[in-house]
């Protein structure tokens, strides 16, 4: 069978006042039908990558790669408009907050039946019962009331699942999730990650969870990738994820600070250890 | 000696209590930490404190010496207040040296100089960056100056509101060490706000749990390492927290 994602050699770069500075410097991994994590500290390229498999980086951003598949056809070859019934159909994401990636003055209900209507030609009825039963597979309470309201009206974590709807409402293949619950609460955190994680393994789709949360990720995803200044350093599985034997990664785990901490000092990154930088 | 002693303390934004009725007394030289979800009110107990939010009933009273409601210039030399976003909270048009000469201005204090330039040392930035704006500094660096510019009237109690959330894990630890090390080398007291519990456990001498702007449970930071709270929410927030998988992973 063939992987739904196959990227070979990504590479985004943008240019400076000093020349064209690579922010992905060669990216290559396969997503089949699993859950794939991409960690990494601010300015690794992370969510670079993710934004490159949609496309969505604009000029004077570049883009190249040997190969960008998604399953079986080039995502590198297509025009803008040959991306559109790709993007939100078959592959999907979800952004950081809610606050600013949701329409304020259009009701939640009507975002959700937008996505779908992108897409398809679904009668009104027909529409209406598909939001509403997306709504509460999300596990919103009273989706009919909530689909009137605007997202200034919804809590964070509301928001989110919101978005979570809109973006799994079309079915696609692949949803890319770029730190989805980085601006919710830990309570509620746990909450969207189980839905996500549910909603992902009963229909079957791919997942590429992007986050600076190792122990989020060890915790939500089968294989985990580890990102450091545009390159990939380590990539283990999730399991394995504290045998991890790459520096970098090493001293990500130490500087994390346990719930049953004893360490006076924390150990610090010697960021000379790994790279020239 | 109580640093910060809270009594019935009720605080509104434009008549609307946010904060009921919170008693807290923490000990000079004690860290403390609020912890609790958005909305809990924890970062509004810390802004009645500091005299952002100046609508509050109750008694607040810092060394022993009561707090009015409106800025008090003394009371700004015992107690300073570091915020959460280093990129928020530093002027963009100001250097490192105006920013950190400016308390020393407006309390007439001498010897600027050599002190942005202690402090400087004190927060583990070299003279390098005295004369850099915000943008050429990181985040990290950033915090560094804001820790900087709140130790400048050489206080005694520091109020942390979130000082880590918007910094990366290998820089948190950095600002967490450097913020343990000042305690201990400063006699400091702290009260930091946080919704990180294993920030907590790493910091701070106790706690007390926040939920719906009234505190639910204090506890000893040693509770995290038992998980022993008797307050339902404390428990759901230590079990969202990771709490519940501890035992395994130290199994290994």
């Amino acid at each position: 069978m063939t992987p739904l994602l196959e990227i070979d050699n990504l590479r985004v770069s943008f240019p400076t006042t000093q020349g064209r500075i690579e922010v992905v410097k060669g990216v290559s991994f396969t997503l089949g039908r699993e859950r794939l994590g991409i960690v990494g500290e601010s300015g690794s390229g992370k969510s670079m990558t993710g934004r490159a498999i949609l496309r969505l980086i604009r000029s004077p951003g570049e883009v190249t790669a040997e190969r960008m598949m998604f399953d079986g056809t080039d995502l590198l070859s297509r025009s803008e408009r040959a991306m559109r019934p790709l993007r939100g159909a078959r592959m999907s994401m979800i952004m950081q907050d809610p606050k600013f990636s949701l329409n304020p003055v259009m009701t939640v209900g009507a975002q959700i039946a937008e996505a779908v209507r992108a897409h398809e030609t679904v009668p009104r009825r027909a529409l209406a019962n598909r939001v509403r039963e997306m709504l509460e597979a999300v596990r919103i309470n009273d989706p009919d009331r909530v689909a009137r309201m605007y997202p200034h009206e919804v809590s964070g974590g509301m928001g989110q699942r919101v978005m979570i709807a809109m973006m799994l409402i079309p079915r696609p293949d692949l949803l890319i999730a770029d730190e989805p619950t980085s601006a919710l609460d830990v309570s509620v955190q746990a909450q969207v990650l189980d839905l996500i994680d549910e909603l992902i393994v009963n229909n079957g789709m791919g997942l590429l969870l992007i986050s600076h949360d190792l122990n989020l990720v060890a915790r939500y995803c089968d294989r985990i990738l580890v990102m450091n200044s545009g390159e990939v350093v380590e990539s283990c599985a999730a399991a394995d994820l504290h045998a991890a034997t790459h520096p970098y990664t090493r001293g990500l785990l130490a500087a994390i600070p346990k719930i049953n901490e004893t360490r006076d000092v924390l150990p610090v990154l010697d960021r000379s250890a790994w790279s020239g930088t | 000696m109580t640093a910060i002693s809270l009594k019935s303390l009720t605080i509104s934004y434009g008549g609307i209590p946010a904060v009921h009725d919170v008693s807290l007394e923490i000990g000079d030289g004690e860290s403390f930490a609020l912890v609790g979800e958005s909305g809990s009110g924890k970062s509004t107990v810390l802004r009645a404190i500091a005299g952002l939010a100046p609508e509050w009933s109750g008694e607040i009273s810092v060394l022993g010496a009561p707090r009015g409601h409106g800025p008090d210039r003394a009371f700004a030399r015992t107690c300073q207040m570091v915020f959460q976003d280093p990129y928020g909270s530093l002027h963009p048009r100001k250097t490192v040296d105006s920013v950190l000469s400016e308390p020393l201005v407006v309390h007439g204090i001498s010897e600027r100089s050599g002190r942005v330039s202690e402090a400087l040392e004190m927060v583990g930035l070299g003279q390098e960056f005295r004369f850099r704006f915000p943008h050429q500094l990181s985040g990290g660096q950033r915090q560094r100056v804001a820790i900087a510019r709140a130790l400048m009237l050489k206080p005694r109690i520091m109020l942390l509101d979130e000082p880590t959330s918007a910094l990366d894990v290998s820089v948190q630890a950095e600002i967490l060490n450097l913020l343990k090390r000042l305690r201990r080398d400063q006699g400091l007291t702290y009260l930091m706000v946080t919704h990180n519990l294993p920030v907590v456990a790493f910091m701070c001498d106790r706690m007390a749990v926040m939920n719906a702007g009234r505190v639910v449970e204090t506890a000893p930071s040693s509770a995290l390492r038992t998980g022993d709270f008797s307050d339902p929410y404390a428990r759901h927030l230590y079990a969202a927290s990771g709490g519940d998988e501890i035992a395994p992973k130290d199994g290994q």
